[in-house]
């Protein structure tokens, strides 16, 4: 499973590491966020050295959840060398999340 | 599986009435797999309680059954495929299924793709989805606690929705386009029970108005006196019925003016050797009891074909 990041270390977790990130703004209790997380461990091995994945709890990490405006989980954000560049909201299929990266 | 392999049965879709047919389908003997476009569970994944599959009582959470049933389908040699299957080609022997990523062959085809949320089509509902729009209430509700927000639909869904929110917003306004629910008698008593909850009769949303990125205020309408209001909305729920899931199938089967699947009791479709159940197909009631019922029944009549066209 992905690593959970919280408030402590998003910045050198996220927004400190060279490349992509794809984070997956997720809660516990929801439904489509356990189902899109394997798809997400899928493409974190696929796409192991080229884009890092990580998850924040958003009950755990409210604050990091209302910096970027999340509203609905899941909601997927992908960051490059410390910026949002993408977001999706909500489970989607393998291929999507694939093209959100590329 | 190989893709050089054929399956016997294809199932399209891992919800209530694809993982229902794949335990039918296993147990008869016949290799089987489910093409999942994200995971297995469809809409009953995130359903918060459910309350009337039989035998089931109010605590199921409806992730939890759906879990249950896959690992159930998955015990007697079912296969899930995380794959989308974008196209069929039916006019081939055996049946061939063009995913997002592989080929694959099958003898028969169950068509259980089920439905999505259906969409208001009003401007800015794209950009504002995730951002103060939601199709999903018992996902989004919490970011909205002590907040004001409003429902829209009729049905069991929007029923529902409001009822879970009414116990964590502030006030819900649930607003619908006629001056009765078509949700089940039940619901509706409990709506009137609820103090912090407002039924808005023959009205319709007309209008998103964001501020700052952000769902900020509705327009209104009343059908009937033509008459508008702007309320305050910092989110809206639409439960505004549902869609098929049949595009992927490019016309190649009879589907009703609702673009549903049209399959008798039996779901057979227009072409043998393929069948529909679940919410894709034409029908009165769409609930997990009938699609799974759907989904035995269908597996049963594949299991059936087979035999009778001899591939045993």
């Amino acid at each position: 499973m992905s690593e959970i990041v919280s408030s402590n270390d998003f910045q050198a977790k996220v927004l400190d590491v060279p490349g992509k990130v794809l984070v997956d703004f997720f809660a516990t209790w929801c439904g489509p966020c356990r189902m899109v997380a394997p798809v997400l461990d899928e493409i974190a091995a696929e796409k192991a050295g080229e884009v890092t994945v990580v998850k924040v709890d958003i009950d755990q990490s409210p604050d990091i959840a209302t910096r970027y405006g999340v509203a609905s989980v899941p909601t997927l954000i992908v960051f490059e060398n410390g910026q949002p560049i993408r977001q999706t909201v909500g489970a989607q299929p393998k291929q999507n999340l694939l093209a959100l990266l590329a | 599986m190989t893709q050089d392999e054929v399956l016997d049965i294809a199932i399209i879709g891992a919800g209530p009435a694809g993982m229902t047919a794949a335990l039918y389908g296993a147990r008869a003997n016949r290799s089987v797999a489910m093409f999942e476009r994200i995971a297995p569970g469809g809409q009953l994944a995130q359903t918060e309680h459910l309350e009337n599959f039989p035998g089931y009582t109010s605590s199921t959470s409806g992730f939890d059954l759906a879990m249950a049933m896959h690992e159930q389908a998955s015990s007697f040699g079912a296969k899930t495929i995380g794959e989308e299957v974008l196209s069929i080609d039916f006019d081939q022997k055996p049946f061939e299924l063009t995913t997002a990523f592989g080929r694959y062959r099958a003898n028969s085809i169950i068509i259980a793709s089920g439905a999505r949320p259906a969409k208001l089509g009003l401007e800015m509902e794209e950009e504002l989805t995730g951002h103060g729009v939601s199709f999903c209430a018992t996902c989004d509700g919490n970011f909205f606690r002590n907040k004001d927000v409003v429902v829209v639909g009729g049905g069991n869904t929007a029923a529902a929705d409001t009822i879970y929110l009414s116990r964590i917003c502030r006030s819900v306004r649930l607003v619908h386009r006629r001056d009765k629910l078509r949700a089940t008698a039940i619901y509706t008593q409990r709506l009137l029970d609820l103090k912090n909850v407002e039924i808005g009769w023959n009205t319709t949303v007309e209008r998103l108005i964001a501020d700052d990125g952000r769902l900020a205020e509705l327009e209104l309408r009343n059908v009937v006196s033509g008459e508008t209001e702007f309320v305050k909305a910092d989110a809206l729920f639409e439960a505004v019925g549902t869609i098929p899931n049949t595009e992927f199938l490019n016309g190649a089967l009879e589907l009703s003016p609702s673009g549903h699947i049209v399959a008798g009791e039996l779901g057979q479709t227009s072409i043998p050797g393929v069948f529909a159940a679940g919410d894709v197909r034409q029908k009165s009631l769409a609930q997990v009891v009938t699609a799974t019922s759907d989904g035995a029944v269908c597996a049963e009549e594949a299991v059936a074909y087979l035999d009778g066209v001899g591939l045993v």
